[in-house]
């Protein structure tokens, strides 16, 4: 019965990791295709984690489960983190978004940020063209 | 059971094609940075798989390893697309 459980979680797994790489290649934006992406294959590595998590606990293979839950948390945690830090430098470095309809709440913030690196003596280069052109968005 | 991890592992294959022409095509850095990063997670599904076909646990452990590497490189090449030191 468990292991008919994990197949069917498995197949679940594989089925969203297969739409996030659609939607990686499929979307407009750097925005669009980083959302669509992390959410998805974050979603399925868990649970095909937790589908040999309970292989493991059909087949009486406790170390298979433990690393496995253990696993499937540090996914879990890791992976929303590191795409929001990347979107963060995107958006710090000046990517454009393609729609650019909505109210952009990030935009003063970022604009801070950046005056602040400067003001380090950071060597950024091509940071400043990128904020001319915030301003010029601003 | 070997075919229908067979079957899977070949989807998962699919989908690491399609990150490898998001990394060749993508116009933008970040596109490159974020494809990476789903590409090693999309090995933590293989080693899954592997791990299930042989019965062997020692997979899970190269899986474990396999997303802390992963999560360390992607944060530095954000603090690089960041624009700023890697101590900053």
């Amino acid at each position: 019965m468990l292991e008919r459980i994990g197949y069917i979680v498995i197949g679940i797994g594989v089925a969203f990791e297969i739409l996030g790489c659609i939607g990686l290649i499929r979307l407009s934006d750097v925005y669009d295709r980083a959302v669509a992406a992390t959410k998805c294959v974050t979603m399925g590595t868990c649970m095909m984690l937790c589908g040999v998590a309970l292989f493991g606990a059909a087949s009486g293979n406790w170390s298979m489960l433990v690393k496995a839950v253990i696993c499937a948390l540090f996914v879990l945690l890791t992976s929303p983190v590191a795409a929001h830090a990347v979107l963060r430098g995107a958006y710090l470095s000046g990517v454009p978004m393609a729609h650019t309809g909505a109210e952009d709440g990030f935009a003063q913030r970022a604009g801070e940020l950046r005056r602040q690196h400067q003001a380090n003596g950071q060597p950024a280069e091509s940071a400043g063209q990128e904020q001319e052109a915030s301003h010029e968005e601003a | 059971m070997n075919n229908f991890f067979q079957a899977a592992m070949l989807l998962l294959t699919l989908g690491c094609l399609m990150c490898l022409y998001r990394i060749g095509r993508g116009p933008t850095a970040p596109d490159r940075t974020i494809s990476v990063d789903i590409l090693g997670t999309l090995m933590v599904g293989f080693c899954c798989c592997m791990a299930l076909v042989t019965g062997q646990d020692y997979y899970l452990t190269v899986a474990i390893a396999w997303a802390m590497t992963n999560f360390v490189g992607t944060l530095a090449l954000a603090k690089y697309l960041e624009g700023r030191c890697y101590d900053a």
